[in-house]
């Protein structure tokens, strides 16, 4: 074999050999992360999930706190008194502080003083994440719905001051002993300086369920993916007038409000 | 020397007092940390097999919960699927727990002994405890 010979073929060996392992390599892992982390085929996937709030089908104090209740309840969420202190996912607030700058002089009495539910809004684009230092809080890319992540939470509050929805609540203290109802023991409770908020109930999307609230409010709750032209949702939103809390921010909020007619109008 | 005498004397003392606590417990035999794995759910298994061998489990189990989490709660991935083609819940509460339902004498019997606290108890529920 000639000097040159023997060097063409290492040359071409060598390449081959780099390039070879590389294919390989990157082959082997794709398929081992594909194969060990996956969805649970029963979740509900969507583009963008979104809620409607049907204001004409809450008749009484009761329907809304049914929807309150059961929230809180399965979410471990607990009782505080002191409203400086008090941990919210979801509450009944009065048309001016859920609309603010949308009150009227003549507003109707009846709409003045109805209690909205008020939530997170899951915004389109949260200023909340944007805050965040620690990326504790994000938009979860699949389904648009905002995220907690406690395990990151380092209690800033920077997004208890970036939400203009008051949606956040800050754990001052442990919140366990306050918490009066039985434990749902398939989800963790919140520690003392962590900041926590309405998740859309992603552990049950998970499952395939819908949210809480949206089960116990008998149809007052609207809960679909707005990307899909045929969902309830879009029908629902098609066949009314609807108003989202505060859209001149620029926030995108996911929240749709039915205001309805009743017997006074 | 300024002061010699003295500084000998703390010298001894202070040398004295780091390897106390060596020579009182030298030649002792100090009880191993015993995890116990005979919960009422494990013992009706049939195969006692956890979610990976009990080797990797022993090494390995943080860094497990640890990118359990981080899929579950940022990625969304909620099965995981084991070296034996098994598919599980990646659930401390739900998956780890439902048979480890025995914390006090299976987690905290490792974790005194080397002295570390995790903190995952701070919010998720330990199981009750019978007894």
């Amino acid at each position: 074999m000639k000097r040159r010979e023997f060097l063409k073929i290492a040359g071409i060996s060598t390449i081959l050999g780099l390039g070879g392992m590389s294919v390989v390599n990157e082959l082997r892992k794709g398929s081992l992360e594909a194969a060990q982390y996956a969805p649970d085929p029963k979740t509900m996937a969507a583009k963008r999930w979104a809620m409607v709030i049907d204001m004409k089908k809450f008749k009484t104090a009761d329907d809304y706190q049914k929807c309150v209740d059961v929230c809180h309840s399965v979410h471990n969420v607990p009782d505080i008194p002191d409203p400086k202190r008090e941990i919210k996912w979801l509450w009944p607030e009065m048309f001016v502080h859920a609309f603010p700058a949308q009150e009227d002089l003549y507003l109707s009495e009846h709409y003045k003083h109805m209690p909205f539910l008020v939530t997170c809004n899951h915004c389109a684009n949260p200023p909340c994440v944007r805050v965040c230092p620690t990326k504790a809080t994000f938009k979860r890319m699949s389904d648009g719905i905002v995220m907690m992540d406690m395990h990151r939470c380092i209690g800033c509050r920077f997004c208890m001051a970036a939400c203009p929805y008051g949606a956040r609540s800050f754990n001052w203290q442990d919140p366990r002993p306050f918490i009066k109802r039985e434990l749902n023991p398939e989800f963790p409770t919140r520690m003392k300086g962590v900041v926590e908020k309405c998740t859309f109930c992603y552990e049950r999307l998970a499952k395939g369920l819908m949210p809480a609230c949206v089960e116990a409010s008998n149809g007052a709750l609207i809960f679909g993916d707005v990307t899909e032209p045929n969902s309830e949702i879009r029908k629902v939103l098609n066949s009314n007038f609807t108003i989202r809390r505060r859209p001149e921010l620029g926030t995108g909020p996911s929240v749709y409000y039915i205001i309805g007619g009743n017997e006074h109008a | 020397m300024y002061n010699g005498g003295k500084i000998f004397i703390g010298l001894i003392i202070f040398v004295g007092l780091l390897i106390l606590p060596f020579y009182l417990s030298m030649g002792k035999a100090i009880a191993k940390p015993d995890p116990k794995v005979d919960t009422p759910v494990i013992k009706q298994m049939a195969v006692k097999q956890c979610v990976e061998s009990k080797d990797f489990m022993k090494t390995a189990h943080m860094q497990m919960l640890n990118d359990w989490r981080d899929s579950v709660v940022r990625e969304g991935n909620r099965l995981y699927t084991a070296a034996d083609g098994k598919s599980y819940d990646m659930s401390l509460q739900n998956t780890c727990m439902k048979c480890h339902s025995n914390k006090k004498q299976f987690c905290d019997e490792c974790h005194n002994f080397v002295a570390v606290k995790p903190y995952c108890w701070d919010c998720h529920l330990m199981p009750k405890e019978g007894a």
